[in-house]
């Protein structure tokens, strides 16, 4: 600690230069900020409370749905806690540009199997009872406004009701949150009473289209998927069953691989970073090489140049990655805001570790060749200026 | 009663590429302490060479050396730098200040590689820029003083962590008439009053009346001459 002001003078002997490199590591930083935003959101939840949870749905296509009376046959085998289900709905509220997920669910298994979602007792049991009735998470209040005892109109794009009417109208009866900030994108949704929707929708009736088959024991999850697999093989509707991650994996997946893209362009954005400042560092070095050698001259061993030259490239990469993480931690909620919550991207904890994480390895890659050279340094040949 | 510097038949080889060049042949020499020893000789002769094997920043390619009764010609690179953080204080020709770093925080440099505090190091520093008479320019940076100054800030440099060997590579080298003659007599108090043992290589035989021995060194080889 005693050599900070060393490392600092090496850093402020040309300030413009030092500037200059701060500055593409807060832009390189910020950028890793904002994309691994993005890509928590997508690879999202490493939802711990799903685990335990199975997603049934036929074989050919999501949209395919599956008949109801699946229902018992999957509740009823060995292993298996409780089977809650849901369907798309599609609805858009006032214009499509609104867009956001809404469909119905079995309610109270619904609840009972994603205990993620919190809102208070009075809300959910104002919810069970109210077949019109509908939750929303936190965000989407938010986003438009609702409040509880708001009525909501969707216009069906999908399931028109059996008076041939598109508006559906849902009665805000309560409003979820998420414990987990990494979980925030499912505070994104709406969901409403399946036996409402089944019965008002014009075509359709009888069929789910997914089943949700909560475990008891996540370690046989695989086996589990393909016993319920077995169970409808042959049959007219073919189930496929996945862990609820593999679903939301291969539902982001056809996207597109998010987690691929971003990590292409992290890596060619601290390729570029560990050229420019290695370059930058290599000159720097160039500059002080007899101010080293007087260093060496006077007794400082070849242990301590290296440590000095190598800090200098750290604290480089420690300021100037910090200062990009909170741009990005600044901009993600101006980013929210203008997009009108649909991009309320949460900085994680994981972020801020593996930005630490990667300012530290930069800092030593882009550091490690010119604090060699400097430990290797021979006083003689230097002060000599051979 | 042994010399503070005990140097046998040292000698030092540089390879050039295949081509082998000896540039200084068995030398042996004894510095007492408290001596103050001018090193003259035409350029080339290898009057740095000897210096710095001296000052542990090079090693004999043959022979020993030892100062205050401990051999340094075997001492592993850390080692010697330990060794000359406590015993060496070296005088440049071009001063080798940093340039970033006042006038203070140059000399308090050394003092990092000792067990003192940021007060006694502050103290030390200051005390020594006052010996070398620049107690009014602490916070001055190099570029902001005249060539005699920073020669005289560089000697501060060097005695501050009191060394027991002051070595000078062509002190005055680089300064006008009036300020090399402050310098040289800065260093002869040092000698005189404080009885620090020097070593100054020099071109100008004015600068070598200070001090109270002269050698010459021709091709590699020595050669004393009387002296004040
Ligand atoms: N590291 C080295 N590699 C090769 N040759 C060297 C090296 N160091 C010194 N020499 C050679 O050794 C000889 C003596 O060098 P040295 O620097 O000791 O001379 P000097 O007496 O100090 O000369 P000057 O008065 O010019 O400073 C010179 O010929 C020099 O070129
Ligand atoms: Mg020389």
């Amino acid at each position: 600690m005693k050599y900070f002001p060393l490392i600092l003078a090496g850093l402020l002997r040309k300030k413009t230069r030092t500037l200059l490199t701060l500055l593409s590591v807060v832009a390189a930083f910020a950028l890793f900020g904002l994309l691994d935003a993005v890509r928590v959101a997508f690879n999202a939840p490493d939802n711990v409370a799903g685990i335990d949870r199975l997603i049934v749905a036929s074989r050919f296509s999501i949209i395919q749905p599956l008949p109801y009376a699946d229902y018992n046959r999957i509740r009823l085998l060995p292993g298996v806690k409780e089977v809650a289900y849901a369907n798309w709905f599609g609805g858009v509220y006032q214009d499509p540009k609104n867009f956001f997920a809404n469909m119905a669910v079995s309610a109270k298994s619904f609840l009972d199997t994603h205990p993620e979602l919190v809102m208070p007792a009075a809300q959910k049991a104002a919810f069970l009872k109210t077949r019109t009735g509908a939750i929303v998470g936190q965000t989407l209040a938010d986003r438009f406004g609702w409040k509880i005892g708001d009525k909501i109109p969707l216009k069906a794009t999908i399931f028109p009701k059996k008076d041939g009417s598109n508006l559906w109208t849902f009665d805000l009866v309560g409003i979820y949150h998420t414990a987990q900030p990494e979980l925030r994108g499912l505070e994104q949704q709406m969901f409403f009473h399946y036996d409402y929707f089944d019965e008002a929708r014009q075509f359709g009736q009888g069929t789910v289209g997914w089943y949700i088959v909560k475990i008891a024991d996540p370690a046989h999850a695989d086996q589990m998927a393909q016993t319920i697999d077995h169970l409808f093989a042959n049959s007219s509707n073919e189930t496929k069953t996945e862990s609820e991650r593999q679903f939301q994996l291969s539902f982001a997946k056809q996207i597109g691989d998010i987690g691929l893209i971003v990590s292409a362009i992290m890596g060619a954005v601290f390729f570029t970073l560990v050229l420019l400042t290695g370059n930058t560092m290599a000159q720097a070095f160039r500059d002080r090489i007899p101010e080293l050698a007087v260093m060496k001259t006077l007794g400082f061993s070849n242990g301590a140049v290296l440590r000095i030259v190598l800090a200098e490239s750290v604290l480089v990469l420690l300021i100037g990655g910090a200062g990009g993480l909170v741009a990005a931690r600044t901009i993600l909620p101006v980013i929210a805001a203008a997009s009108g919550g649909q991009f309320d991207l949460p900085m994680t904890d994981r972020t801020w570790l593996l930005g630490l994480l990667l300012m530290l390895l930069i800092g030593i890659l882009v550091g490690l060749p010119p604090a060699w050279r400097a430990m290797r340094l021979k006083i003689v040949d230097a002060l000599a200026g051979r | 009663m042994t010399a503070l510097v005990e140097i046998r038949g040292v000698s030092k080889v540089y390879e050039r590429g295949a081509q082998k060049v000896e540039v200084l042949h068995h030398v042996d020499l004894d510095i007492e302490e408290g001596d103050f020893l001018a090193l003259m000789g035409p350029s080339g002769s290898g009057k740095t060479t000897l210096l710095n094997m001296i000052a542990g920043i090079d090693t004999p390619t043959d022979g020993t050396l030892s100062v205050a009764g401990r051999r340094i010609d075997n001492l592993s690179a850390t080692a010697l730098a330990r060794w000359r953080a406590a015993h060496v204080g070296y005088i440049f020709q071009f001063y080798n200040l940093l340039p970033m770093l006042s006038a203070q925080k140059n000399v308090e440099l050394p003092l990092l590689l000792t067990r003192l505090s940021a007060a006694q190091r502050r103290r030390n520093a200051g005390i020594a820029l006052q010996l070398v008479g620049l107690a009014d320019r602490v916070s001055h940076k190099p570029g902001e003083l005249s060539g005699g100054q920073q020669q005289r800030v560089a000697i501060a440099r060097a005695i501050v962590a009191d060394p027991t060997l002051l070595v000078c590579d062509e002190p005055t080298g680089d300064l006008d008439r009036q300020s090399a003659e402050e310098v040289l007599g800065l260093l002869q108090k040092l000698n005189r009053q404080y009885g620090k043992t020097m070593i100054m290589v020099t071109h100008d035989p004015k600068a070598a009346e200070y001090a109270k021995r002269v050698l010459h060194l021709d091709k590699g080889t020595l050669v004393e001459t009387a002296s004040a």
